[in-house]
């Protein structure tokens, strides 16, 4: 085993250990919410997926603007494997959100500005990874796609400040936001984000691996085919 | 050459070669005159929920129309390689993508313009009385289609499934333009009449944003 992979092995470890830290904490040293009750426990794992989300998805943008300066592949491999990821932690938020909102507000789903608005991110983002499985050319595919990503991460504020004055005219749904939070709460929140953090980058480099070896698999193939029709001419 | 210029002269030729054909015009109108007819059947609106429900019809009508007729503005021109030839032309790749831009508005706000007596009579909803105003509204709320819509053509146009594909990758960036322009347009059309700054504000910013966006990227967009 080269140092490399020791390396690896001891930041998985390190990642794994922390998880585990995290989700006793979540489950077992922050005290119980007085009127949402073991639910509200959900809160650990909904919130800091968000913020992780939002991180991944700005690791895109920045992925972006550096393939369009650089136009080098890897910015590109690692834009495309921080989308993934990012989209799989929105997920997780849009689908632990519901769970969390049907015991506390007695409805699945509101079109709250949060709600409507992570929506929305999860919807351009989706277009985004769907516009790539579009574009067959690696070049272009990164090219094309960096300008969209950027176009897209440039109206998240605009997409957050409209939602937010449209539903600030409406009834508002009753969340959590206001109050301080108890100082444990607070110490695991962040301990579930580091958590989370680290999941998020063994994920992307995982992802970013995958990337690289199948750009090789594809160099290969493109030479082997090269040779091939070459061969061919000398035949005939 | 300088930049106006240059969008000029696309203009002209998207303009010309748009009123020989009268393809997009057509089709589209005839698009958007189907919406509102459909949207009638199945939502059967009293004379009340029309005035609540119009405007937000009255925009998704024009959202779709526009990300269905925004596809040829550049699909168009890698028939025959046309981008390429433009391309070639010694301008500002952004003065193209202006001039493609300002006939996108022209269209879509011609459409706008014929669509929207047809809209005030089958609804029952008083444009006239305020018409100065909504016409502000339209022209910012369709400006930041067409810039967007244009944009994004000349995304789309370089992947496969095109046709499919624009309306995915525009219809979720515009939220922030339909939320405003309906908000704009149900104020005027509502009793009083009042002019939402805030919304109107938030037009503004989308179109300067998206504007500044596809200037500083259009170098990208119209690349080989």
């Amino acid at each position: 085993m080269n140092s490399a992979e020791k390396r690896d092995r001891a930041v998985t470890l390190a990642v794994a250990v922390l998880v585990m830290i995290a989700g006793y904490a979540a489950l077992f040293v922050a005290p119980e919410e007085r009127t949402m009750r073991a639910i509200q426990r959900i809160f650990y794992f909904h919130v800091p997926s968000a913020w992780t989300a939002f991180t991944a998805f700005f690791i895109v943008f920045i992925c972006n603007i550096v393939y369009l300066v650089r136009r080098e592949l890897k910015w590109d491999w690692l834009g495309v494997s921080a989308a993934e990821v990012g989209l799989a932690f929105c997920t997780a938020v849009l689908v632990t959100g519901p769970i969390w909102a049907k015991p506390v507000w007695g409805i699945w789903w509101t079109w709250d500005a949060r709600l409507t608005s992570t929506f929305v991110l999860w919807l351009m983002y989706v277009s985004y990874l769907l516009l790539r499985t579009l574009l067959p050319d690696p070049e272009k595919r990164a090219r094309i796609s960096a300008a969209f990503g950027i176009f897209a991460f440039l109206d998240v504020p605009l997409v957050y400040f409209s939602i937010w004055l449209w539903r600030t005219q409406h009834p508002q749904p009753v969340i959590g936001g206001g109050g301080s939070l108890d100082p444990t709460m607070w110490k695991v929140l962040m301990t579930c984000w580091a958590a989370l953090l680290g999941v998020m980058i063994l994920m992307v480099r995982q992802r970013y691996r995958l990337e690289q070896l199948r750009h090789e698999a594809e160099e290969l193939a493109h030479a082997a085919e090269a040779r091939a029709s070459a061969s061919g001419g000398e035949l005939a | 050459m300088s930049i106006a210029r240059a969008a000029a002269i696309v203009l002209a030729k998207e303009l010309r070669l748009e009123f020989r054909s009268r393809e997009l015009l057509t089709t589209t109108l005839v698009f958007v005159l189907m919406v509102i007819v459909l949207f009638s059947f199945s939502f059967d609106p009293t004379s009340e929920e029309s005035k609540r429900f119009g405007p937000g019809l009255l925009w998704i009508a024009f959202l779709f129309a526009g990300s269905l007729m925004l596809n040829p503005s550049f699909a168009r021109e890698q028939a025959n390689d046309t981008l390429y030839a433009l391309r070639l032309a010694p301008v500002e790749p952004f003065g193209i993508l202006l001039g493609k831009i300002l006939a996108n508005l022209a269209f879509l706000l011609l459409t706008e313009l014929l669509l929207l007596p047809v809209f005030a009579v089958l609804y029952n909803v008083a444009v006239l009385p305020v018409l100065g105003r909504l016409v502000v509204v339209l022209l910012l709320g369709t400006l930041g289609l067409a810039v967007t819509g244009t944009s994004f053509s000349a995304i789309s146009a370089q992947a496969r499934m095109r046709e499919l594909l624009l309306p995915l990758l525009l219809l979720p960036v515009l939220t922030p333009v339909l939320i405003a322009s309906v908000e704009c347009t149900a104020g005027l059309l509502g009793d009083p009449a009042e002019l939402r700054m805030n919304w109107l504000n938030v037009l503004i910013a989308f179109d300067v944003i998206f504007l500044a966006a596809s200037y500083l990227l259009c170098d990208t967009l119209l690349e080989e």
